[in-house]
């Protein structure tokens, strides 16, 4: 590339793109894409959430299935999006094939989005509830409160924080992973930056990252704004306290878990 | 589309007996494709090594000094967890794209987005292990005569190294697994198979690299924790 004319070239196709209204509207325009991919998040998050919270709340109830729990973060990390995206789609089934409003391959990404989502939801659900203090549990018992009752007024709401920030941790995973669904020619606003790439039209395919990434940061703060009002018990920018030598494998586990995703 | 179907692949389909990987077969697992196209499977798998240790390196040379300096300013510190929140948040999809006008079609492209991310999870892990280290721990060792410098490489940062270890256990798992997305760029190293695979619905090519991944994924954390061991054998018996 010649240097700076050339970068400044692409940054101005890359904004008149973004001007032209050309570009939003019509079949494959940024509006579609952008109303496909939200409806896909959407959609994939209310489904893994109703499947993987409960599991998660009941097993941290419980005190048991931690291996699983936490190592599902793990096992999640380790598989590439666009590999699982790339064999959903080439198998009989799910296939490539169009699904209602969701768009080609729009079944297999549905299921990918799902299984990215649910290891965030799973290990900080788990952890959420395993890290109630095992006094204020006794106290609950000594006072009478049934099990459900414990899970209900005590260890839910004191687990609700670490919960909201595995949901949050989901949606970037989420959003993340349907932008990649067209690697595979699948459905969402990554099209825009595959087509752009597949034509040489490098200002297109800024202009859908340029997108993707303002959508994805929309996204994340109003997340972050939804976490601190669920939150029972706000505790303001106080300075952590230096962690006990006993906790530190939960300290370094949380750690982790605040980190967890980027499979995609 | 026809017109680009490699040499080789002509000279096999027009070849006496089908093989497991034929258009008809098409079967998921097939031994046959390993032999045929080792050398294609070696490069790629090269590459994908030689991507991921880059990101990685890069994300390392880069974390450390930042983590030091932001520790000791608290504004530099808030204003590296707010940039490596947001950069986080970022697609890898999108994020390439975002890099092309500055280091084009190559695979520095990759390298840097991927260093990207690894960085993110590295300046936090470390922040998090450098804060793990016990108060009465620095001021015994500033009670013994250690000044600054040797507080943090003989204090400091061998009780960091089990967190900042986790950190870089997470970075390389999830950069392994990231370099496929860089066959947007032409630079995925398996990547590049999987995108091959999908589009000539070739599954004998598309499982056989996704598999090599997640074993590289595998390995890599393998040797990381083999060497967590070595670099801080007093850990050995908690864990």
């Amino acid at each position: 590339m010649d240097g700076g004319d050339a970068l400044m070239d692409l940054f101005a196709e890359t904004w008149q793109y973004l001007l032209d209204p050309d570009s939003w509207t019509g079949g494959g325009g940024l509006v579609a894409r952008l109303l496909e991919q939200l409806l896909l998040t959407a959609t994939a998050l209310a489904a893994a959430m109703l499947l993987g919270l409960p599991l998660a709340l009941w097993l941290g109830h419980l005190g048991r299935g931690g291996f699983l729990a936490v190592n599902v973060s793990n096992v999640g990390r380790a598989v590439p999006t666009f590999a699982l995206l790339a064999i959903l789609v080439a198998a009989d089934w799910p296939g490539s094939a169009d699904f209602g409003p969701y768009g080609r391959a729009g079944l297999a990404t549905l299921i990918a989005l799902v299984l990215f989502a649910l290891p965030p939801l799973i290990t900080n659900g788990y952890v959420g509830m395993r890290e109630v203090p095992s006094d204020v549990q006794e106290a609950a018992d000594g006072m009478g409160m049934s099990s459900g009752q414990r899970f209900w007024r005590v260890e839910l709401p004191l687990a609700l924080p670490v919960v909201a920030s595995g949901v949050r941790l989901a949606l970037v995973q989420v959003w993340a992973t349907a932008t990649i669904a067209a690697l595979v020619a699948g459905p969402g606003l990554g099209r825009i930056i595959t087509e752009g790439f597949a034509r040489n039209d490098y200002a297109q395919g800024m202009a859908g990252a340029v997108v993707v990434a303002l959508v994805a940061l929309v996204l994340e703060v109003a997340a972050a704004a939804v976490q601190r009002a669920a939150d029972p018990m706000p505790r303001g920018p106080a300075p952590r306290p230096p962690s006990p030598q006993g906790v530190e494998p939960v300290s370094a586990g949380s750690t982790t878990v605040a980190e967890a995703p980027t499979g995609g | 589309m026809t017109l680009l179907v490699p040499a080789s692949q002509v000279r096999l389909s027009s070849a006496e007996e089908p093989s497991c990987y034929s258009r008809f077969v098409n079967e998921w697992f097939c031994w046959q494709y390993v032999e045929d196209r080792h050398e294609q499977i070696t490069d790629a798998l090269v590459e994908h090594v030689l991507i991921t240790t880059a990101a990685l390196v890069l994300g390392l040379a880069i974390a450390v000094p930042l983590a030091l300096l932001a520790r000791r300013l608290p504004r530099l510190e808030s204003a590296v967890l707010g940039f490596s929140t947001a950069v986080y948040t970022v697609p890898s999809l999108a994020l390439l794209p975002l890099l092309v006008p500055f280091t084009g079609l190559s695979a520095a492209t990759v390298v840097i987005g991927l260093g990207l991310y690894a960085l993110t999870i590295l300046v936090r892990a470390l922040l998090d292990g450098l804060r793990s280290v016990p108060d009465d721990v620095r001021e015994a060792a500033t009670g013994l005569g250690y000044g600054r410098a040797r507080m943090l490489t003989r204090i400091e940062m061998p009780l960091a190294l089990p967190v900042a270890m986790a950190g870089l256990r997470v970075a390389a798992v999830s950069t392994v697994a990231l370099t496929t997305v860089g066959t947007l760029v032409a630079y995925g190293g398996l990547g590049d198979l999987i995108a091959h695979g999908v589009q000539r619905d070739f599954r004998a090519e598309l499982l056989t690299a996704a598999v090599l991944c997640v074993v590289l994924a595998v390995v890599l954390d393998v040797v990381l924790v083999v060497l967590q061991r070595v670099l801080t054998p007093w850990t050995a018996g908690t864990r």
